[in-house]
């Protein structure tokens, strides 16, 4: 077979092709007719062998074949360089950057793209595609917009003698945030857990966003190929934050409805001992709690209990407590820093994240916080944060926002008041459906129970059940398959970015989808 | 490595990642170690005017009057920046679309290509934003080369690629040597060399990473060296990135080439495709604090890829907003472009007149800020060990953080950058003052 010197293209079924052509279906096939013996030797081996090879000459004139880049491929000469019809090769990406571009199938990131295509408008397009599918909170904008008209201008330009001075926030600052940031997130943090916890500034690291605080913590804590153990169900976009770049393998730790989703010593027993087995090296545990998707707030006990088995086996715990101030229920929230600083454990190997983007609604300022008592960890995250920082001015507005105090303690009291009216009216709406949801108390969303509306009680006809809620009630609600959930028809729907009256309308478009499959 | 235990109930001290220990951040470089210096003893005009003048750091002060000028001019009450009746808070705290927005990339397409003289035109849409240059060529890095694969990157190099191209990436620098013979200038000869070296070594090369203008030389590449570049990478069928973060530093603007210009004529995809640019706003407009990246590619897989890997990296909207106006106000950039370009040529004018007078040579340059001086004269041992020392002299003696050129892995021993631009015209004579006094001194022995 000849090449003629143009190179294999980069898109990801070329690969995928490339894989399956492997030498051990070449050996394979022929050894399967010569066991078999069927039709003799001959014809049992040969058949097979011809149709393949066959099949891959096919193959391979349809689309070249992978040329070593190292060897110089029969291009033209310089002369002829810059003329169409060139047969230059086509330029390769990396093999881990492939994945990256090829469109989703997950329904997480399908349900996010449709709405894009038609989103519902109160008031200009009442049939279009109601987002449930984001974890964002539009309840207590209008606090945050008093405060910013207020005080942006003056927080971003801080200065002595009231000149604006750009120097201050257009220079090279350190790149994990500036002291008085890190002072602030620790003293915001203490106070939306309770005032049980206190946080110390020098552990901290800020980040832009919860995604690379996450991403830098795996590069910390495990080596590519590595794994982290994760309760499902479990945030979908985990699998790109930590999967993308890092090369770290997460392992589902599936959770029952029984227990209503919390996980079990025994269950992350079993999943290690099953890693184990198959030669993957496990690293940590990664959870959130407050929970996403099921909103559910671990118990002391349970904590402890995570503490205590990441102790036993010599691996990290990693709590990503982003919801940590939206909490509306009546369970008191723990945080795992509580634990480690109780002095039953050892803290080295405890990291928290934190984030504004769901307690405060800003995630477009991209502010997320790695906290860990390992100092090594802290040194390596501190110096990877010149790909992730914050930009200075905005530092400034965040100093300025989080050490108000009294306006912190009026927002987080209306906007945890205000999550609990909403989550009430929209579980009450689903309850009179005859919908039950899970028990949560925190987070943006809850954890749905469908499964009444289910053809079939299966992914399957989960995913069908998805696509109906999409296409035909025009509702985006997060299907449990993509957030790894093995029990079908539960779905995760964010309600906080909704209007009182916006409610009934999604319980009547439920409501006429239920009608209309039993008819 | 890593040696604590901070509970006296646990012996099993826990692991971390080979990222985490590793020292592929080179911190502990003397690149680095001199700023440890400076911090702990700053030069201030007034309050410690014997303090270490920091030199080593390359970031545009010169003109921050025009940037205070235009934004109190045009943005009285801080209305440009989202306080009062500005389009969107909500927009602003909500948006973390990793497209960015459309506003700001325009503006960022519309000032590259102000920079260039309009000789190079930039669809917005294939601007990718990130959290400064340092992510831009990270993430490129990630996008075109896997672990164990190798960039050729000239020598000298700015320092920080060692730990931006190489760290959480895996991916080898493989360098390829230049000396002053031709005035640090690439030759077919060291590429080739160091394409050879790669794959004597079993390394698959995926990418040359140029920076035009470079750090530390201070001076633009040749148009020829582009084509040939160019010309090199089709053959061996390979990336060709060019970092232009000086771009809008250099003091004559016809005497820069950006590969764009080269690449805007050519209409072959597979020719094209294989051209990146990374650009950031840290430099040209002396704003490194705002984290403002750019990633622009011929390449439509490498724009998808890099958007979706931007996540990481994200601008904030905040500063994506507050820069739009300001970059399309095409009155004020090239106002801001052509003033700027002014005022470094006459801080380099000023630092090469007062090195020559005291009987130091520069390489000729014509962009960015800092020169690329050559001391080589005064080692002792014409060694690294050697520069090194002058290195800490200069230091420890004159006060003054200057970068050696080992830290860029220059192959000439004896050269140094020297930036001028992170300081005032009065800051910089002190710094002379320092040096002829201490070639003074050395010349009486």
């Amino acid at each position: 077979l000849s090449t003629n010197g143009s190179n294999l293209s980069s898109t990801p079924e070329a690969t995928t092709i490339a894989a399956a052509e492997q030498f051990p279906m070449r050996l394979i096939v022929p050894l399967r007719g010569v066991i078999q013996g069927r039709g003799g030797l001959f014809v049992g081996s040969l058949i097979p062998c011809c149709l393949f090879y066959f099949l891959q000459l096919y193959l391979k004139r349809r689309r070249p074949p992978p040329s070593d880049p190292a060897e110089l491929p029969r291009t033209s000469s310089r002369t002829n360089l810059f003329s169409r019809g060139n047969s230059i090769g086509r330029v390769r990406v990396s093999s881990r950057a492939v994945p990256v571009a090829k469109p989703s199938d997950s329904p997480y990131y399908i349900g996010l793209e449709r709405v894009k295509t038609d989103p519902y408008d109160r008031i200009k397009n009442t049939d279009g595609i109601i987002q449930l599918g984001l974890a964002e909170s539009t309840l207590c904008f209008d606090l945050l917009k008093r405060w910013m008209s207020e005080n942006l201008m003056e927080s971003m330009m801080q200065s002595d003698d009231g000149e604006f001075d750009i120097s201050s926030i257009a220079m090279y600052k350190p790149f994990e945030g500036l002291l008085e940031l890190r002072v602030a997130f620790a003293d915001f943090m203490s106070r939306i857990m309770g005032g049980n916890v206190s946080f110390d500034p020098s552990n901290m690291v800020i980040t832009a966003g919860g995604t690379p605080a996450i991403e830098v913590l795996a590069f910390c804590l495990a080596d590519h190929g590595n794994a982290f153990l994760i309760p499902t169900p479990y945030y979908p976009g985990f699998d790109r934050d930590i999967k993308f770049r890092t090369g770290v393998e997460l392992i589902p730790v599936h959770c029952r409805n029984s227990d209503n989703f919390t996980v079990t010593v025994s269950a992350l027993e079993q999943a290690l001992n099953q890693a184990r087995k198959r030669g993957c090296k496990v690293s940590g545990i990664l959870f959130s709690n407050p929970s996403n998707p099921v909103g559910n707030i671990l118990s002391r006990e349970t904590l402890q209990d995570i503490l205590r088995f990441a102790q036993e086996k010599n691996i990290h715990v990693i709590s990503d407590e982003i919801f940590a101030g939206s909490v509306y229920g009546d369970k008191e929230f723990v945080s795992m820093a509580e634990i480690a600083g109780s002095g039953d454990f050892d803290k080295s190997r405890v990291h928290i994240i934190y984030g504004l983007s769901k307690d405060l609604s800003i995630p477009g300022f991209r502010a997320g916080v790695i906290y860990s008592f390992h100092e090594d960890v802290v040194n390596a995250a501190k110096k990877l944060m010149r790909f992730s920082s914050v930009p200075v001015p905005v530092q400034r507005i965040l100093i300025s926002l989080l050490s108000d105090v009294r306006f912190i303690e009026e927002y987080m009291r209306a906007h945890r008041q205000r999550i609990r009216d909403k989550h009430i009216r929209f579980v009450e709406g689903l309850k009179q459906l005859g919908i039950p949801c899970a028990e949560s108390g925190g987070g943006l969303s809850c954890w749905v129970d469908m499964s009444s509306l289910l053809t079939s009680y299966s992914e399957k006809g989960e995913l069908e059940l998805f696509e109906k809620l999409l296409t035909v009630a025009k509702i985006n609600a997060t299907p449990g398959t993509a957030c790894y959930c093995i029990e079908p028809g539960w779905f995760r729907c964010c309600f906080t970015a909704l209007a009182d009256e916006d409610i009934p309308v999604i319980m009547e478009r439920i409501r006429q989808l239920r009608e209309s499959s039993r008819s | 490595m890593m040696e604590r235990s901070s509970n006296n109930n646990n012996n099993n001290v826990v692991e971390l990642s080979r990222v985490a220990v590793s020292d592929t951040h080179g911190e502990d470089s003397p690149y680095f170690a001199g700023w440890k210096a400076y911090d702990e003893n700053p030069y201030d005009e007034s309050h410690n005017p014997s303090g270490v003048i920091q030199m080593g750091l390359a970031e545009n002060q010169v003109s921050f009057d025009l940037l205070e000028t235009y934004l109190e001019k045009k943005n009285p009450e801080g209305s440009m920046w989202g306080s009062k009746g500005a389009p969107g808070f909500r927009e602003n705290a909500l948006f973390q679309d990793y497209h960015g927005l459309k506003t700001f990339r325009q503006a960022m397409a519309s000032f590259m290509e102000q920079i260039r003289g309009g000789k190079a035109r930039f669809d917005p849409d294939r601007i990718v934003l990130t959290a400064g240059a340092t992510a831009a060529n990270e993430l490129l890095t990630f996008i075109l080369a896997d672990p164990n694969d190798a960039l050729l990157v000239p020598t000298p190099y700015y320092p920080g690629f060692d730990r931006d191209l190489r760290w959480r990436t895996g991916v080898k620098i493989v360098p390829i040597h230049c000396d002053s013979s031709n005035h640090f200038q690439i030759t077919p000869e060291a590429l080739e060399s160091a394409y050879q070296t790669a794959r004597d070594a079993n390394i698959r090369v995926r990418g040359v990473l140029i920076t035009n203008p470079s750090n530390p030389l201070g001076a633009t590449v040749q148009k020829k060296v582009l084509e040939y570049l160019l010309d090199f990478c089709v053959r061996k069928n390979i990336h060709l990135v060019s970092d232009e973060i000086y771009s809008g530093s250099v003091f004559h603007a016809s005497e820069f080439t950006s590969v764009a210009e080269i690449v805007e004529n050519i209409d072959d995809v597979s020719v094209k495709e294989r051209v990146h640019i990374v650009y950031s706003l840290s430099k040209d407009l002396g704003l490194p604090g705002f984290r403002v990246g750019t990633i622009y590619s011929y390449n439509d897989n490498v724009v998808r890829t890099a958007r979706r890997m931007s996540s990481f990296t994200l601008v904030s909207s905040q500063t994506q907003h507050m820069l739009a106006s300001m970059l399309s106000d095409e009155e004020f950039t090239d106002k801001y472009i052509r003033i700027n370009r002014e005022r470094l040529r006459r801080r380099y004018e000023i630092i090469v007149e007062g090195l020559k007078k005291a009987g130091i040579e520069c390489l000729k340059g014509n962009a960015g800020l800092f020169c690329w001086m050559n001391l080589g004269f005064l080692l002792e041992k014409k060694t690294k060990d050697g520069e090194l020392q002058l290195w800490d002299v200069i230091l420890k003696e004159l006060k003054l953080n200057i970068s050696p050129g080992t830290s860029c892995h220059c192959s000439e021993v004896g050269w140094f950058r020297v930036c001028f631009a992170n300081m005032s015209e009065n800051t910089l004579e002190i710094a002379l003052k320092r040096i002829h006094e201490f070639m003074d001194r050395r010349r009486r022995f």
